[in-house]
């Protein structure tokens, strides 16, 4: 029950950063990740994972 | 100071002082009678049909006067990465496209690195008179990095005037904190006003943490971004408006936009032609949808004209850009650098060259007005273009092979107006002509009768002569304006006595690519 990054295609634009409900996702050297943690997929919060819906390329946030 | 010095120093070798020029200039024109002959010369001092204090506060701002870009400089931080829409025209592994040029990376700041950068910068180029964030993503859905780097340069340096650019999908949740932060100038980019037409540029929003898709994206982001516009200009707050010329899709378009944000408020509109090569990896790039040429880029520019103020001087410069526009210095600042330079910022040493510019401007403006005096008893038709190799300070001062631009002017009976910048690659590189020679310069000013230079060799001289566009140097280090109506006197003086046949020249090639020095 949580999402990842895909390092290599990711833009660092920061944009899911913002939009995170949980405060799942954080810069760690120079890379986005989302702590497996505190994802909950945005149950509860949002119908569609906020990071797939604002990130600017396709397949780049995606089920771990 | 000793910066500062040199740097008021416009002119090259051969210039004459400012009190000669000035002289010169008092014997004719429009009026010699200091300040208030400003207010007669209006259109030659770059003001147009602007009201007064709309020129009051843009008149020396780089990005808004094409005047003012000879002498001032802005520099944008890229503060902002992340976006809330997509542009067709724009690959996100790049700055926003809306506010650079395609294809540019520029380094990411923290509001506390860009804030130190900036005033930095400031200190060391007195014509650094605009903070701008406009990227590398959209500033407004990056809110709090983009208020807290104004918040932190407003307390030290409150004489730097501000200003942001958005693509308008938040902009009406910002307003408020727009106005209290005393930004003076918003750009929005509207590229339609008809989600139809929308879709075809826009495949996706998010909004209310929803993606949303097709022709309700763009209903949405264009109700979005009028309503924005309208909320800043009741609010008394500058407003350009930047749309991208993709044709085929939005260029006939663009004249309802044009009217639309004009019954908004929008103070200036500014039409970019669309750049798009395969190599950014865009939507565009990829399916091949070609940009305009000068010519028809410069036909939507005067269809619009009547309507409102056409900005026409936009290199869509790097975002990240330090000095006067086209003249980039940001290797001098890389953020190591200006972590370490000690900064002293004085204001009294800004504005004295500030003043300084101020004079030298009503001076240009007088010797346009003298020249163009010159030419009022002349009545021909004939209207020509003709590019000015120039490197600031509003004069003929570049060498031909060391030009990266031209500014392009057309010229008539009723005067000369700036249409444009023509960017080139460099004719002569290490003391050598370069490998494609001059042909791809030719191609850029083939809409020109002629080339003012402060030099060039006798090879290219022969090559344009034999293209059609005559090269002179007969200017050398002149006043650009005065140059241009002196030498289109000339011209009619000698088609009048058959010396020379006028041709209506051809169209010209927009030169896809970053504008970046080397
Ligand atoms: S799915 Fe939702 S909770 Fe998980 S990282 Fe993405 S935005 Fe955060
Ligand atoms: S929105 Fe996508 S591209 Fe941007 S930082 Fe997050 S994962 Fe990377
Ligand atoms: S608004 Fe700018 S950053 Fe966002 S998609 Fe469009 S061009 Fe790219």
């Amino acid at each position: 029950m949580a999402y990842k990054i895909v390092a290599s295609q990711c833009t660092v634009c920061g944009a899911c950063e913002f939009e995170c409900p949980n405060a799942a996702i954080s810069m760690k050297r120079g890379m986005y990740v989302i702590e497996a943690a505190k994802c909950t997929e945005c149950e509860g919060h949002f119908d569609k994972p906020q990071c797939v819906a604002v990130c600017p390329v396709e397949n780049t946030c995606i089920p771990a | 100071m000793q910066k500062l010095l040199q740097l008021q120093d416009f002119g090259g070798p051969g210039a004459k002082t400012l009190d000669e020029v000035r002289r010169e200039a008092a014997q004719g024109g429009c009026s010699s009678t200091g300040g208030s002959g400003k207010a007669s010369c209006g259109s030659g001092a770059g003001q147009g049909d602007l009201s007064p204090e709309v020129w009051d506060k843009v008149k020396n701002h780089p990005c808004y006067s094409e005047q003012a870009h000879h002498h001032f400089a802005r520099m944008h931080v890229a503060v902002a990465p992340a976006c809330n829409i997509q542009c067709n025209y724009c690959n996100r592994k790049y700055d926003c496209a809306n506010e650079s040029r395609p294809g540019v990376v520029s380094e990411k700041l923290t509001p506390e690195q860009a804030a130190r950068k900036v005033l930095t910068v400031a200190s060391t180029i007195p014509q650094m008179t605009v903070l701008g964030v406009a990227g590398p993503g959209d500033p407004l859905a990056n809110p709090g990095k983009t208020f807290k780097t104004f918040e932190l340069v407003a307390e030290t340096a409150p004489d730097i005037k501000l200003c942001l650019s958005t693509n308008g999908l938040t902009l009406p949740d910002h307003v408020d904190r727009i106005q209290a932060m005393n930004v003076d100038h918003v750009t929005i980019t509207i590229n339609m006003v008809d989600p139809e037409i929308g879709a075809k540029i826009y495949p996706w929003i998010f909004y209310n943490h929803r993606r949303i898709e097709g022709v309700e994206a763009s209903r949405i982001l264009s109700e979005r971004q009028l309503l924005g516009l309208e909320m800043l200009t009741a609010r008394g707050i500058l407003v350009k408006v930047n749309s991208v010329m993709i044709p085929g899709v939005n260029d006939k378009h663009l004249v309802e936009v044009n009217r639309a944000v004009k019954s908004r408020g929008a103070f200036l509109h500014n039409i970019m032609p669309l750049i798009s090569e395969p190599e950014h990896g865009t939507v565009f790039g990829l399916t091949g949808q070609r940009g305009p040429t000068a010519q028809e880029l410069k036909a939507l520019q005067d269809a619009c004209e009547g309507e409102m103020n056409m900005m026409r001087h936009c290199r869509q410069c790097r975002a990240d850009a330090v000095g006067l526009l086209g003249e980039d210095r940001s290797a001098e600042f890389s953020t190591d650098k200006v972590m370490e330079m000690e900064v002293e910022y004085d204001l009294e040493a800004r504005q004295a060259y500030q003043a300084k510019v101020e004079q030298e401007r009503e001076v240009i403006a007088r010797a346009k007005q003298a020249e163009l005096a010159k030419l009022a008893d002349e009545t021909s038709a004939i209207k020509i273009q003709v590019a000015v190799a120039t490197k600031g300070g509003g004069r003929v001062n570049e060498h031909f092979g060391h030009a990266h631009e031209f500014q392009i002017y057309e010229v008539s009976t009723t005067g000369a107006k700036f249409i444009g910048h023509r960017r080139v690659d460099l004719y002569c590189e290490g003391g050598y002509a370069s490998a494609d020679g001059v042909e791809p310069i030719i191609r850029a000013l083939n809409d020109c009768s002629a080339v003012l230079v402060a030099k060039i060799g006798v090879c290219p001289k022969d090559s344009l002569e034999g293209a059609g566009i005559e090269a002179v140097e007969t200017y050398a280090f002149e006043f650009i304006e005065k140059s241009v109506i002196a030498y289109f006197k000339d011209y009619l003086e000698r088609v009048g006595k058959s010396e020379i046949r006028h041709v209506v020249r051809g169209d010209a090639d927009i030169r896809q690519g970053a504008f970046i020095e080397t």
